[in-house]
């Protein structure tokens, strides 16, 4: 079962400031759970798009009440591929992230206007630990969610000292709150479909 | 169990003694892929050497640490089609 999710985001600076600062984004104040990062492939493709995959590991920690039904080397640290294609003719940077949860995401020039990025935000939540399976894919949601502000307000960060500024709380913090809210109700829920789901079991 | 971040090095390459190749790499690619490559212009990259001599490190860490970045596919996740 695969749940979809998708969002939007605006980031006030153009195109090519976005791309410049995607790889140069770590470290930042909110990547403290990424340990390393490594290009391993990179190259130009004959229709000059940069092709390049990115090998990030993270210190993740499942909850307790999750760790127990995941295989072991998935319990403390994740690693993370990241895959992109910078296409500087049409102007767009399409990303692909996984481990246990499948993201993408896409930036490309704002249509209204074009000092501005628009960031079209997707994702697919897939798990095959059965019973817990619908308790997992809320859980992956609500963290994806808390990454995705975490990541904008890195990127946000990134760019403004690029810019010069010193980097101030941004309009980021307002979408904090709601993620937040959504990742603790969302938590709640998977408590509650986990501890149902293993009296299910035992019973 | 509390993971002491602040006794980690928290920036570091998978390949520990990949620091300065990385790090002399990612300087090159940096000013290429901002001043050149978005730019249109589709001259020679200067980065191929000091690209190589970081891949040719940070592979072999990789083999090391038996790291499974092997068999997947570019953009692979990307062709899944969600189930209901």
């Amino acid at each position: 079962m695969v749940k979809y999710f998708s969002g939007a985001d605006l980031l006030k600076t153009t195109w090519d400031q976005v791309c410049i600062a995607f790889w140069q984004r770590y470290p930042n104040p909110y990547s403290n759970h990424v340990l390393t990062e490594d290009i391993i492939f990179r190259e130009v493709t004959p229709t000059n798009c940069l092709i390049s995959r990115r090998l990030l590991t993270k210190f993740s920690r499942a909850p307790a009440w999750m760790e127990r039904y995941l295989p072991k080397h998935m319990s403390s640290s994740a690693y993370i591929i990241e895959d992109s294609i910078v296409d500087p003719q049409k102007r767009t940077m399409t990303t692909m992230t996984w481990n246990i949860t499948h993201a993408r995401l896409m930036y490309r020039t704002n249509p209204d206007n074009s000092n501005w990025t628009e960031l079209k935000r997707e994702a697919w939540i897939s798990s095959r630990v059965f019973g817990l399976s619908r308790a997992i894919q809320e859980f992956g949601l609500a963290r994806f969610k808390t990454r995705v502000t975490k990541t904008m307000k890195g990127f946000e960060y990134v760019l403004a000292k690029m810019q010069g500024e010193t980097p101030t709380k941004t309009l980021a913090e307002t979408a904090t709150e709601r993620a937040r809210e959504t990742a603790l109700a969302a938590k709640e829920k998977a408590k509650d479909l986990a501890s149902q789901a293993q009296k299910k079991q035992y019973v | 169990m509390f993971y002491p971040y602040n006794t980690l090095q928290i920036w570091d390459t998978v390949g520990e003694a990949c620091t300065e190749l990385k790090r002399e790499y990612d300087q090159c690619f940096n000013r290429w892929f901002a001043e050149k490559f978005l730019k249109g212009d589709r001259g020679e990259d200067p980065c191929s050497e000091t690209f190589r001599k970081y891949q040719s490190c940070v592979q072999k860490a990789i083999k090391e640490k038996d790291i499974p970045v092997d068999g997947v596919e570019f953009m692979g996740p990307n062709k899944d089609k969600p189930e209901s």
